[in-house]
């Protein structure tokens, strides 16, 4: 049985399904938790900011990871078919121009592979039902505050495909190694919810 | 890959059904009967409303479709692109 269960209705109700799914031989005693550690296995925001830190100093890199991110992952070895199949990873990158935010508005999708576990204002209702409708403020509440000009383009990770954003290289950055670029990216940078 | 033929290309614009069905479906009901831009293919997948009934559901093409945020709630300067499947997408003709 999986660990960590509060004692809400649905918790109860989803012990009960793995319950009678393992009572019938379908499902063997500890196979959710391991499955999930098999599919979280790796997952860190060290990975995502691995791949910001590479398209920083390559832009023919940069270029490959905007047009097809699942074809440019594997140079940094890494990818998203952790899960049962491959995931689309459309990554999106700031400007001066555009910034981009990620949400899942109907449930909690969000790239594990890159990201690790995704952290829990994520999944409130609080940041999903509101982001869509009013970015800028939801920004200014996580202390990011752009120019009026600044579009804002929010992604509802909702279906089949997996966003990250790429954000804007930090300026007097030139001098810094590919390791201490990685170490200037947050996971709210790569969300869209911090400026790195 | 799939050698189906997109119904929609980039550039294109659709509007989305305003359905509102019993159980599941993927078409928030935020961006239900608006009019957006399709932004570009992003895979072939089975219909998450089959699936989620139990049904096997046929392969189609889901799109990324961009909204202008005034569209959806009527206030915003900014945009929404969600991802829909081409079963919850009409053509929109484009004014003469």
């Amino acid at each position: 049985m999986s660990g960590n269960h509060s004692s809400s209705v649905i918790s109860a109700r989803v012990r009960h399904v793995e319950a009678l799914l393992e009572q019938r031989g379908l499902l063997e005693g500890g196979e959710i938790d391991r499955r999930i550690d098999e599919f979280a296995a790796g997952g860190t925001p060290a990975n995502g900011a691995r791949v910001v830190a590479r398209a920083w100093i390559d832009p023919g890199f940069a270029e490959r990871l905007l047009t097809d991110a699942n074809a440019a992952l594997p140079e940094l070895g890494l990818s998203m078919s952790g899960g049962l199949q491959e995931q689309r990873l459309k990554v999106v990158a700031n400007s001066a121009e555009e910034h981009n935010v990620v949400v899942c508005t109907l449930c909690s999708c969000y790239p594990i592979a890159l990201l690790g576990p995704s952290p829990g204002w994520y999944k409130s209702e609080a940041y999903r039902s509101r982001v869509v409708r009013d970015p800028r403020g939801v920004l200014a509440e996580f202390g990011v505050e752009l120019p009026a000009a600044t579009r804002i383009s929010v992604w509802d990770a909702s279906a089949e495909s997996r966003y990250m954003v790429l954000p804007r290289r930090p300026e007097g950055t030139g001098s810094l190694s590919e390791e201490e670029l990685a170490g200037l990216v947050t996971r709210k940078g790569l969300i869209g919810t911090a400026l790195v | 890959m799939s050698t189906r033929t997109d119904r929609f290309a980039p550039g294109d614009r659709v509007r989305t059904r305003s359905l509102d069905p019993d159980g599941h479906t993927r078409l928030p009901r935020y961006a239900r009967g608006a009019v957006g831009v399709v932004v570009e293919p992003a895979g072939v997948h089975p219909l998450a409303d089959d699936r989620a009934r139990g049904r096997t559901g046929n392969p189609q093409t889901v799109y990324h479709v961009r909204f202008p945020a005034a569209e959806l709630f009527g206030a915003g300067d900014h945009s929404v692109t969600v991802e829909l499947w081409e079963d919850y997408l009409t053509p929109v003709e484009e004014d003469p």
